[in-house]
């Protein structure tokens, strides 16, 4: 294998991990609600915003970071109290506006508390590029694919062995029956949200080094994340991981041989392609609507 | 049905009353530019509205046909120096062939895939008019020049003030007539339930494809006026928070509500002016607005005020 190609794998392996994180994200609470939240990427800036600051005022770094991740989960919660529980029952398009809203509220919010600049995060063990093969890998780099492993693997294990996490799949299969057997499904709903503002924040905190801070920078992360999860079957988690991994490859390898203008197109022309071609996602087995 | 005995004629005639009395209040250029800005916003957003509310199908895209429209009245007016009349007809002929020939594949999407797919189409047409800087000017944008229709070109914001309200009467027109003839029922039919419009003789896809062609052509002539009456045009256009603010638009106003799509349009393009006011606390104070009316006025605000309204009558 060239260098060259190396590097762009790399570096398209580093983004498709952000994209994987926060296409679990939108996965997880879909399966608990069924609403697709257009703030994800929102709960990906608040991350990397709220570290900055912790550390600028003072706080050690693991501190900052624990502190910017319980703020997000704790917003994460009030979006679902607040936004989404109100309007249960409303249409698959009321729910896409006000989760729209929330994202607007949230860069608001941010905006105001720490104004609309860019700023960056020291990475987390230096900045000298490890040599692999002939291709130069940041350390963030490892931390971020590293990090993204580590979760991806507790997830897996939360939802396969624990009580709470099985709880979570019965209420994604079966709403009612799931609530048969006595399962709290508003207390899965919060927590669906919980988990997923966790998520969406570590994946803000690890790649902040390299994609700056800064209150528009959920945006275009969060469609990324949004095409990750419908590439991988909506509701189906580990789909979104592969697909987050697939989108961030073929769009580093997009802009390293072909063209690195039309880099952000990437994602979405294989959407279109793939949606075109299996209208249910390219990960899913289909199914049947009821009348 | 004879044009003076169509449905939702009062409100036709209130919003013509409306249009006729509206100078008379508007001090300046700047008041013009609003409503101005409001109508544009009310055509592209009753052409939504019928995909939106009637047919119930969700476009998170539709500021690209909109920028594809603009695009095409600036770069063949300046660059090729054809007629404003001309490079309009083209726009908006491009983009019926293009949302022709997408609208299948797309409108077979159902729900989120739908959402994406119409999402993904216009990021992607965004790229391409930031990218293609030679013919666009890249993300800084390009002038465009005045409009013209028969050697006369419209100049000032009054006289740009009545072309806009004749072509929102049309659209209000179109769309009502529209909405009262049996392309109308068959639209709701399948809004209602595709299987079940199916199994009645809907040609369902037939259906979907023609709204979904009428409200993009809508968007792009829109776009075209736009573009010549701003003078300047940037690729967020056809951005998706563009694409945002327009359904937002609808539903806020009310889905399946020619008027409310007007009403939505007129709410959302003064609210950001009032919220200037509050300088940094803009963006906070719209989302907030946002969530908060749809949640306590679900079906939006026209609908919502109709039944309160009716409700007292009884």
């Amino acid at each position: 294998m060239s260098a060259d190609f190396l590097q762009f794998l790399f570096s398209g392996i580093t983004v498709g991990a952000t994209y994987a994180l926060v296409g679990l994200g939108f996965s997880i609470i879909y399966n608990a609600s069924h609403v697709i939240n257009f703030a994800q990427g929102e709960f990906v800036m608040l991350g990397g915003m709220a570290t900055v600051f912790f550390y600028g005022a003072g706080l050690p770094m693991p501190l900052a970071m624990a502190m910017a991740v319980a703020m997000t989960i704790f917003i994460g919660m009030a979006l679902e109290k607040f936004a989404v529980e109100p309007a249960k029952g409303a249409s698959i398009v009321t729910l896409i506006i006000i989760t729209i809203g929330a994202s607007i509220f949230l860069r608001g919010l941010a905006e105001v508390l720490w104004g609309r600049n860019f700023h960056s995060l020291p990475p987390i063990s230096g900045s000298d590029p490890i040599n692999i093969g002939g291709a130069l890998v940041l350390p963030q780099s490892l931390w971020v694919v590293g990090g993204t492993i580590v979760i991806v693997i507790t997830l897996a294990w939360f939802f396969n062995r624990t009580m709470t996490g099985k709880a979570m799949v019965a209420s994604a299969s079966n709403p009612l029956a799931a609530r048969l057997v006595g399962i709290n499904l508003k207390f899965i709903l919060l927590l669906s949200f919980a988990l997923s503002a966790m998520l969406g924040s570590i994946a803000g905190i690890l790649i902040a080094p390299i994609s700056l801070a800064y209150p528009g920078v959920g945006i275009m992360l969060g469609l990324k994340g949004f095409c990750a999860a419908i590439l991988g079957g909506m509701g189906n988690p580990m789909g979104a991981v592969l697909a987050g991994l697939i989108v961030g490859i073929s769009e580093a390898l997009t802009a390293g041989y072909i063209s690195s203008a039309y880099k952000d197109a990437v994602a979405f022309i294989i959407i279109l392609a793939v949606l075109f071609l299996r209208p249910n996602g390219l990960f899913s087995t289909g199914g049947t609507e009821r009348v | 049905m004879s044009p003076l005995n169509m449905p939702g004629r009062n409100g036709l005639l209130a919003l013509i009353a409306t249009i006729m009395v509206l100078p008379l209040m508007l001090p300046n250029a700047f008041y013009f530019d609003i409503v101005i800005l409001i109508g544009l916003n009310s055509i592209v957003c009753i052409g939504l509205n019928l995909l939106i509310g009637y047919a119930g199908q969700i476009s998170l895209g539709h500021a690209g046909f909109f920028g594809i429209g603009a695009y095409f009245s600036a770069i063949l007016t300046s660059t090729y120096g054809w007629p404003a009349t001309a490079a309009m007809v083209v726009g908006a002929v491009v983009v019926g062939l293009l949302s022709f020939i997408i609208a299948r594949p797309i409108m077979k999407l159902q729900g989120h895939y739908l959402a994406m797919g119409t999402l993904g189409l216009g990021v992607i047409i965004t790229i391409v008019l930031t990218q293609e800087s030679d013919l666009t000017g890249g993300p800084d944008g390009m002038p465009v020049p005045g409009f013209s229709i028969f050697g006369w070109e419209p100049y000032g914001e009054t006289v740009w003030y009545w072309i806009i309200a004749a072509v929102l009467v049309a659209t209000v027109w179109l769309s009502l007539n529209l909405i009262a003839s049996p392309v109308g029922r068959a639209l709701r039919a399948v809004h209602g339930s595709e299987i079940a419009a199916e199994t009645l003789g809907v040609n369902v896809v037939k259906y979907k494809v023609l709204v979904f062609v009428l409200s993009a052509i809508i968007a792009s002539l829109a776009g075209s006026l736009f573009a010549h009456y701003t003078g300047f045009i940037t690729p967020d256009t056809s951005g998706f928070i563009h694409s945002i603010q327009l359904v937002t638009m609808v539903v806020l106003g009310g889905m399946a509500s020619t008027f409310g799509a007007v009403a939505g349009a007129a709410i959302l393009t003064i609210l950001p002016q009032l919220l200037t006011v509050f300088h940094d606390y803009e963006h906070l104070v719209f989302g907030a607005v946002l969530i908060g009316t749809m949640i306590f006025m679900r079906r939006g605000l026209v609908p919502t005020l109709a039944d309160l309204f009716n409700g007292r009558q009884k």
